[in-house]
């Protein structure tokens, strides 16, 4: 795994999948995925090369009912992505009530995406963002026993960009397209070994809209220079990479590209500087990776920034809670309440620094009552790590907001 | 028959679209799935009907098709009721323009009630919002709450037992709120941070304080001004303050027939304000601290004439029942006296003008008016130099009549 160049990880047969119940033996489970592949392949008359991505069904007007139609993985399962599908991974994700996420950008042949500092690349027409959601039957070993709830596309049309949930079926061998969304109940035991059983919220198409909305523009969220900006030893493009020898995803795979020069070096991103000199956020979760304060304000960013800033749906709070956001008033210290009702808690102040225990913007992220939690949607457990981040950011405050650690 | 006809062959030939459908409704198992998905198919010009009876939701709502019409059979014969909802933040949430919502009611949802959020034309006839509880700190904070919105109206609604405002509008342009009854909530009706409103032929009875224009700090849109008030009744607002605390009309006294705080031209004439235990008419700046480099404070231009003033003062709550024990006699309209803030660092003033004329009274026949002599906005009760003297008489021109666009 180490000595490899590092480009070759991102063809599409070094993210075979690690499926349940499967270990290291890999060219056992290889062989016998192969062989099943190329029934399927002979079967459809196409021989050994796959299909290749359906740029026509990504096109079309109506999207198809099943997800199997773009051809975006080789596998019915959705495990192995196909030609120029290529998985990538955020610095600090968003929270969803800790599923397990696969991400993976299609971007037409022959066309790049065009750099940008701030905000979402601007993708070409014909570009898909695949994320798919799942949890693990006990997330201590998120690799065994995964099941698929959905995955949702981001489609960048002529007119702009459409999001399509597909959610799977039981038996995990197709996805279906369910615009006005759905629920799935879905049980797991958690990282912390106490079992939960939840109804996972496939949003409808108004949800997506209800974060992914910039001044009335369906934008993406996380595909932006400083959340994609990742280097290190330590960084996993694909939770599915081989020789499982690690229970962890994202996978501590040894990798020594960044992902941006890395997009740059496959044709994906045209315009990027090196990622060395090109913004980065930290890990919320890692201390190595940031300053509490930077890490606090990643996860604010990505978690909340959505919503919170001036042209999104939560614009009329007057809260700004972007990374590129430096004054601490608009983050909310000292801020006063305006339509939070009982999210208020009776508190004073959004953020009271010093005190996250009559901070506003800690009891919403603590809560799951539908009227008082934030965000609105997308969770409906607590994210602990996240909220034990921002208790620490808030304690640490001067009176001004400021943390000095 | 043939009328409908033609007039569905002239909207082909004047829109060029498809005749403009009728989703029908009814309550039942499959309802609230039905209903979800009317709203997100729907073309512009469709109707969403719902029949008769009440649909139990378990999650938000949402409008984002312009031109939509929901439409019940009457605000007491469908009933959307939220009793069990888990998932949302609202009952119905509009972020399309042109929408029309007309003979329904939406019951004790979890957060807001009715929300439309960046919206150009929203038009809510005959529809109840009502926490059936009654007055609850736990009750969402608004009912009818158009946010950024242009061309508002709202008309012979009924507004119960929300925990902030019954009908709220807030940061909007172009508002019509007439004919409506807003009752048991904390504020019946306010507006906020908004510009140009017409408020007129309601009743708001049983709230903490009746009818509400305020203008707050640190919000997009701010410097709320030209809004007239008339021809309301706004009696027996004597509930208790039930708002959660920390929220700004938490600190409304219970008691408050209209409570003015900071905005520019406001003129309320020929209501009829009685029988509120504080005060009928309160006029205050902004009393607290703010970092918005924009804001102004103060309440100026505010003309007070030709209303019919009942009974007050007789159970004054909050900082005037200190005052009240001082044997300071409280007035039909009690101004703060404020004409001097502090805006970063600096000490400002302006010319303030009040008219207080030909209003009329049970208790004191042309009605009573009392400055406390604050000057500067926020300066502590205690400092207070009441002066009955009533300001000068000077001619305010009265906003334009405000029409729907």
């Amino acid at each position: 795994m180490t000595s490899e160049d590092p480009m070759d990880r991102r063809r599409p047969r070094r993210h075979a999948p690690t499926l349940a119940g499967e270990g290291a033996g890999g060219p056992y489970w290889r062989f016998i995925l192969l062989a099943l592949l190329s029934l399927v392949c002979i079967t459809t008359a196409t021989a050994q090369a796959p299909a290749p991505v359906n740029q026509a069904v990504i096109a079309a007007e109506r999207p198809p009912e099943l997800l199997s139609a773009y051809h975006f993985f080789r596998d019915a399962g959705a495990r192995e992505p196909n030609e120029r599908v290529t998985p990538y991974d955020l610095n600090t994700p968003l929270y969803s009530d800790g599923a397990l996420k696969f991400r993976y950008v299609f971007i037409p042949p022959g066309q790049q995406a065009q750099y940008r500092d701030e905000g979402v690349f601007e993708f070409p027409v014909g570009t898909v963002l695949i994320k798919t959601f799942a949890f693990a039957a006990d997330m201590r070993q998120p690799t065994e026993n995964v099941r698929f709830l959905e995955t949702r596309l981001l489609i960048r049309r002529a007119e702009g960009w459409i999001a399509l949930p597909y959610v799977w079926n039981e038996a995990q061998t197709e996805a279906r397209l369910s615009p006005i969304g759905a629920t799935i109940p879905v049980s797991f035991t958690n990282e912390q070994g106490q079992a939960i059983a939840l109804d996972w919220a496939v949003p409808n198409r108004n949800q997506c809209k209800g974060c992914h909305d910039v001044a009335g523009e369906f934008t993406p969220i996380g595909p932006n220079a400083r959340n994609l900006n990742r280097a290190g030893p330590d960084i996993a493009f694909s939770p599915w990479s081989e020789g499982n020898d690690s229970a962890l995803i994202p996978r501590s795979d040894p990798i020594s590209t960044n992902q941006l020069d890395a997009w740059t070096d496959d044709h994906l991103l045209a315009g990027a500087p090196p990622g060395a000199n090109a913004p980065r956020v930290p890990r919320a979760f890692d201390p190595a990776s940031g300053s509490l304060d930077l890490r606090a304000r990643a996860y604010l960013d990505v978690n909340c920034a959505h919503c919170h800033n001036p042209q999104g749906p939560a614009h009329t709070s007057g809260l700004d809670l972007r990374w590129s956001q430096h004054d601490p008033i608009a983050w909310g210290v000292g801020k006063r309440p305006v339509a939070a009702g009982r999210g208020s808690a009776g508190f004073e102040f959004a953020i009271d620094p010093g005190h996250p225990e009559r901070s506003i913007l800690l009891y919403r992220l603590r809560a799951t009552d539908p009227g008082v939690m934030m965000p609105e949607t997308g969770r409906q457990l607590v994210d602990e790590r996240g909220a034990a981040l921002i208790e620490d950011w808030i304690a640490h405050m001067d009176s001004e907001g400021r943390v000095h650690e | 028959m043939r009328l409908i006809a033609a007039a569905a062959i002239a909207a082909i030939v004047v829109t060029g679209a498809a005749e403009a459908k009728t989703w029908r409704i009814r309550p039942g198992a499959e309802a609230e799935q039905a209903l979800q998905r009317a709203l997100i198919e729907a073309r512009p010009g469709d109707t969403v009907q719902l029949g008769r009876g009440r649909f139990e939701l378990s999650g938000g709502l949402s409008l984002d098709v312009d031109r939509v019409t929901i439409r019940g059979d009457g605000e007491n014969r469908s009933i959307l009721s939220f009793n069990n909802q888990r998932r949302g933040a609202e009952g119905l949430l509009i972020t399309s323009d042109n929408v029309t919502l007309r003979g329904f009611a939406v019951e004790n949802a979890r957060g807001d009630a009715i929300k439309a959020r960046d919206c150009n034309g929203i038009h809510i006839r005959q529809v109840r919002v009502e926490w059936t509880r009654g007055p609850n700190a736990e009750n969402g904070a608004y009912g009818l709450y158009p946010v950024n919105c242009d061309n508002v109206l709202i008309e012979r609604s009924i507004a119960r037992g929300a925990s902030d405002a019954g009908i709220y509008v807030g940061q909007s342009r172009n508002i019509i709120v007439r004919d409506n009854l807003a009752e048991f909530n904390v504020a019946g009706i306010e507006i906020e941070n908004s510009f140009n409103a017409d408020v007129f032929g309601n009743v708001a009875t049983h709230n903490t304080g009746g009818i509400l224009v305020f203008d707050l700090p640190g919000l997009p849109q701010q410097g709320g001004h030209d809004i007239r008030v008339f021809n309301n009744r706004i009696v027996d607002n004597n509930t208790p303050n039930f708002a959660p605390a920390g929220n700004i009309v938490a600190g409304v006294p219970t008691g408050t027939g209209v409570l003015i705080m900071a905005n520019r031209n406001v003129h309320v004439f020929e209501n009829e304000i009685a029988d509120n235990g504080t005060v009928n008419v309160l006029i205050s700046s902004y009393r607290e601290s703010f970092q918005d480099e924009h804001y102004n404070p103060l309440a100026r231009d505010i003309v007070i004439r030709d209303n019919e003033f009942g009974n007050t003062g007789y159970a004054p709550a909050g900082d005037l029942a200190a005052l009240s024990q001082l044997g300071v006699p409280i007035p039909d309209v009690l101004w703060d006296g404020a004409t001097i803030y502090s805006r970063g660092g600096m000490a400002r003033t302006e010319q303030v003008r009040i008219v207080v004329d030909d209003n009329r009274s049970t208790r004191t026949r042309t009605g009573s008016f009392l400055s406390l002599g604050l000057a500067s906005a926020g300066s502590p009760i205690s400092e207070a130099q009441p002066d009955p003297t009533p300001p000068p008489i000077v001619e305010i021109e009265e906003p334009e009549r405000v029409r729907i666009g």
